[in-house]
């Protein structure tokens, strides 16, 4: 096979032009990963100061509007800066990879749509040093406090979050197309492999909600500067109008960020579990019923904003639903486990970890569905730690989980064993100590984003904080086992997990710079 | 638990809130309603627990015995419709046995009907207005806290940012409908032990219902954020008997009449400059800052202003109309003839500002009386 992918002829062009004009999937999926871990890091120095902040009850470092601003720039640059991108670009490396394409079938808008991100990003963290500030109205923006009531700075937000909109739709275009186009001869769509399949669904709600987005922070914009009232009601407009319109994007936007991890783990358990995917049909009906659902439940964020009765129950019966396709995901991960011959390698620590800390954030979601108990969780910890349980060890650890299962396959070096298991039990040991007292303060009756509270939540804030500080300066580590594993890994071999299948495999390790330039033939089973 | 975290945090020598007691569940509350909130909360939370012993405990027994370590074959078996449909149907049944007692609790909830009080909960930045539908009373409700505390320059106090100067009063044993609104931004009415929450949205009203068992003083806060202040505005009710809520109605009443009376008294300029003060530092010192050094970009400083130190007609406009776009709100509706007085004798005559004027309640009165 090696003899068609010669190097020395189609290696990458020489200099940093390279990453300028590159239109390689594995050069854009690189480019990709990398923004999206140094995001992680201005996302997470964010979090370092709201945390530092609420160590103890009583403001100490920073004054109420800047920590509004920091609670704000945190979620955003999470969602949209370090969670989507990362997904993105493990689709850029692995889709092509495991459907047997040369490259993506629209390399140009693929480099377009990267390198939109970094002046989408710069324009968004220069809004912290305009007068007025940066946008402190959260990352869900609720009119009016982001329209009559917000900083200057807001119309750079709208401004940014459009060609952040722009770049998502194009990205999830280019993987639908590639995927409908370019699978290697003999590849049915029910042989994907389950990382393509979530991505697939994925690139649909993408492109479907993205523009939802775009018409939200429109009518903003609209707002705050042609005079039109669309969440003012003194002008005949109305501000639940803003939550509707928004969550309608919002919901299935938490799905977009959930289920490639879905699909990652789906690669990873059966490999380290040496036994094939449980329920493969089932996953993928699963996922699919997630997405589709995932449009009919956006209202259960809205459970107190004062919806008639009938519109509570709808909204209440649908998320609960939800659960049911989840649930059998989760029931065939472990059905997979089950009476295989597995071994613990960091993937699969990750992998499992996100077993475990996803369903307890799903169970605690299960909870916020009952419609008069979250007239108590909403707008509390408790919320906050949900969501930060399917987001940090649910979406972040799949991301890691898939960069140790992949990383020797990039770069055909191994990281060390011994550091990335290190790595995974002080982000484990990290990330429950950060946010499972939330819940208990939540439920206590601590409100979200607030800079200052009462003194009963003292001590489980300190402990948050501190298990903050763990989880953040851990992530340091991670960061030096991939450069470490770039410069001086050992060399990894063609097949580094014995239980690993797929055709991404089948490539030489490193995987050259081109690849299935002569389509592998599938199917023959 | 506790113990080990309040040794921690006492080997630390940090918190200075470990006298008070942990609390890690939501309150039962003192009400029906609040009560089935914490049934339904405990039952799911049961049922959650059950559930994830059962999937975690199959998953642990597999990653303990189906090792390669320990010199486990896999197995080859990749599905199963029947097992599928099992592990559907089962979740399904839970799910409706779960929606029926939370749809009966929800339907009790709604029903707003038969109040025996009304009372219209308005949002404001950052501070509750209370009116009390039919009794001609109504008054803000201001965080009490002192500034001191939240700087860390003096200890705090166990109700540490849930206390108020003028708590709502209401009587036990009676259905209370509150109705919520907002004169801003969206804000929620929050109190855990009544399981109420209710966004107050600008223009809009949302109704919900209480009926209290018990009396006492029980503390909430805004739950949606609304600005720099958000943390910063609790609600305090305190639940009394009938007897004692009649009492205080007529006590409010006698108060409300004292103080239309004192518009037409005469005030000293040492009188105003007294009142003026706190009325200076619980409705102004938010955003212009105690020192009247304002926050640059966002609010003004009143130290040395072109409005502090113009005409006294253009000041007692911009207080008591306010400048919306720029988030002042219009004192005229907030504040009595003699408070906006007072605050602006006090604002012409402090720090740097020495005009030696002194605006008369009679005068803001006037201006108010012609809009």
């Amino acid at each position: 096979m090696s003899e068609h992918m010669d190097t020395a002829h189609h290696g990458p062009a020489k200099g940093w032009t390279r990453w300028i004009l590159t239109t390689n999937h594995k050069d854009i999926g690189t480019l990709y990963l990398v923004f999206s871990l140094i995001m992680l890091f201005v996302g997470g120095s964010m979090a370092f100061v709201i945390r530092a902040e609420l160590f103890q009850p009583g403001l100490q470092l920073v004054v109420p509007e800047f920590f509004n601003q920091m609670t704000t720039m945190h979620g955003l640059i999470m969602v949209f800066g370090a969670v989507m991108p990362a997904f993105v670009g493990l689709a850029n490396w692995q889709v092509p990879l495991m459907i047997g394409a040369p490259d993506m079938a629209l390399p140009r808008l693929n480099n377009w749509s990267f390198w939109i991100l970094p002046f989408a990003f710069a324009m968004l963290l220069s809004t912290l040093f305009m007068a007025g500030g940066a946008p402190d109205f959260g990352w869900t923006f609720y009119a009016p406090l982001s329209t009559t009531y917000a900083p200057p700075s807001v119309t750079f937000f709208i401004f940014a979050i459009h060609m952040m909109g722009i770049s998502s739709i194009m990205g999830a275009i280019n993987i639908i197309v590639t995927i409908f186009n370019m699978r290697a001869p003999g590849m049915k769509m029910m042989d994907l492999p389950l990382f393509v399949w979530t991505w697939l669904i994925t690139a649909f709600l993408l492109i479907a909600v993205m523009p939802v987005l775009a018409a939200v922070v429109t009518m903003m914009l609209m707002d705050v500067h042609f005079g039109t009232s669309f969440f003012n009601a003194a002008g005949g407009g109305d501000p639940v109008l803003f939550q509707h319109v928004f969550w309608f994007f919002a919901h299935p936007e938490v799905y977009i960020m959930v289920l490639p991890a879905f699909g990652v783990v789906s690669q990873i358990v059966p490999t380290f579990s040496r036994k094939p995917l449980f329920g493969y049909h089932s996953m993928v009906y699963a996922t699919a019923a997630i997405a589709v659902m995932s449009f009919i439940v956006w209202a259960h964020h809205m459970f107190t904003v004062g919806m008639p009765l009938t519109g509570e129950l709808f909204f209440m019966y649908t998320t609960m639903l939800i659960a049911v396709p989840t649930g059998v995901k989760v029931f065939n991960w472990v059905s997979t486990m089950f009476k295989g011959s597995m071994t613990f390698e960091t993937p699969m620590l990750f992998a499992i970890a996100f077993i475990v800390l996803f369903t307890i954030g799903g169970l605690s979601g299960l909870m916020l569905a009952i419609a008069p108990a979250d007239f108590q969780y909403h707008d509390t910890y408790f919320v906050v730690a949900h969501f930060h349980y399917v987001l940090v060890p649910g979406s972040v650890f799949g991301i890691i989980a898939g960069v140790y299962y992949w990383l020797p396959k990039w770069c055909g070096k191994m990281y060390n064993e011994k550091l990335g298991q290190l790595h995974f039990w002080l982000s484990f040991i990290g990330v429950n100590l950060t946010f499972f007292p939330m819940h208990f303060v939540g439920l206590a009756g601590m409100p979200r984003r607030i800079p200052d509270y009462a003194l009963q939540f003292a001590d489980f804030n300190m402990i948050t904080s501190l298990g903050a500080f763990l989880f953040g300066t851990t992530q340091l580590l991670f960061v030096y086992i991939i450069i470490k594993t770039v410069r001086s890994g050992k060399a990894a071999e063609q097949l580094p997990w014995d239980g690993a299948k797929g055709l991404e495999w089948s490539v030489p390790t490193p995987a050259p710079y081109h690849t299935f330039s002569t389509p592998p033939v599938v199917g023959e089973k | 638990m506790r113990q080990l975290l309040q040794l921690i945090c006492s080997a630390l020598v940090l918190s200075p809130g470990t006298s008070v007691a942990l609390e890690f569940n939501m309150p039962a509350g003192v009400t029906q309603t609040s009560q089935s909130i914490y049934g339904l909360h405990m039952t799911i939370f049961y049922i959650c627990l059950v559930i994830a012993i059962v999937v975690f405990g199959v998953m642990f027994w597999s990653i303990f015995h189906h090792r390669k370590s320990k010199g486990a074959k896999a197995s080859q078996f990749h599905g199963s419709v029947l097992v599928e449909i099992i592990w559907t149907i089962i979740p399904i049944v839970i799910l409706v046995a779960m929606a029926v007692p939370a749809t009966k609790t929800l339907v009790d909830m709604y029903d707003t009907s038969e109040s025996d009080i009304d009372i219209q909960v308005t949002g404001h930045q950052w501070k509750w207005h209370y009116k009390y539908i039919g009794e001609d009373l109504g008054f803000f409700s201001i965080l009490a806290t002192s500034k001191e505390e939240i700087e860390n320059r003096k200890k705090k106090n166990p109700n540490y940012l849930l206390e108020v100067d003028n708590p709502l009063v209401v009587p036990i044993n009676k259905k209370i409908r509150f109705l919520f609104t907002s004169n801003d931004v969206i804000h929620a009415w929050w109190v855990p032990d009544l399981a109420i929450k209710k966004d107050a949205v600008p223009g809009f009203i949302n109704e919900s219902w209480t009926r209290i068992d018990k009396p006492g003083t029980y503390r909430g806060q805004c739950a949606e954020l609304c600005g720099m202040h958000h943390a910063f505005m609790p609600i305090e009710v305190k639940a009394v008997s009938e007897d004692d809520y009649a009492l205080w109605l007529d006590e409010q009443k006698a108060l409300k009449q004292a103080e239309a009376a004192s518009t037409e008294l005469e005030w000293s300029q040492e009188q105003l400059m007294t009142a003026g003060a706190k009325i200076y530092e619980k409705n102004c010192a938010v955003c212009h800052q105690a020192d009247g050094s304002g926050i640059p970009q966002a609010f003004p400083a009143l130290n040395g202003s072109p409005i502090a130190l113009g005409p006294k007609a253009d000041h007692m406009a911009i207080v008591i109309q306010g400048r919306l776009e720029k988030g002042m709100p219009a004192f005229g509706e907030q504040l009595s003839a003699v408070d906006i007085a007072a605050v602006i004798t006090y604002e012409r005559n402090s720090w740097d500002n020495k005009t030696g004027d002194k605006v008369t309640p009679a005068e803001v009165q006037a201006v108010m009386e012609k809009q």
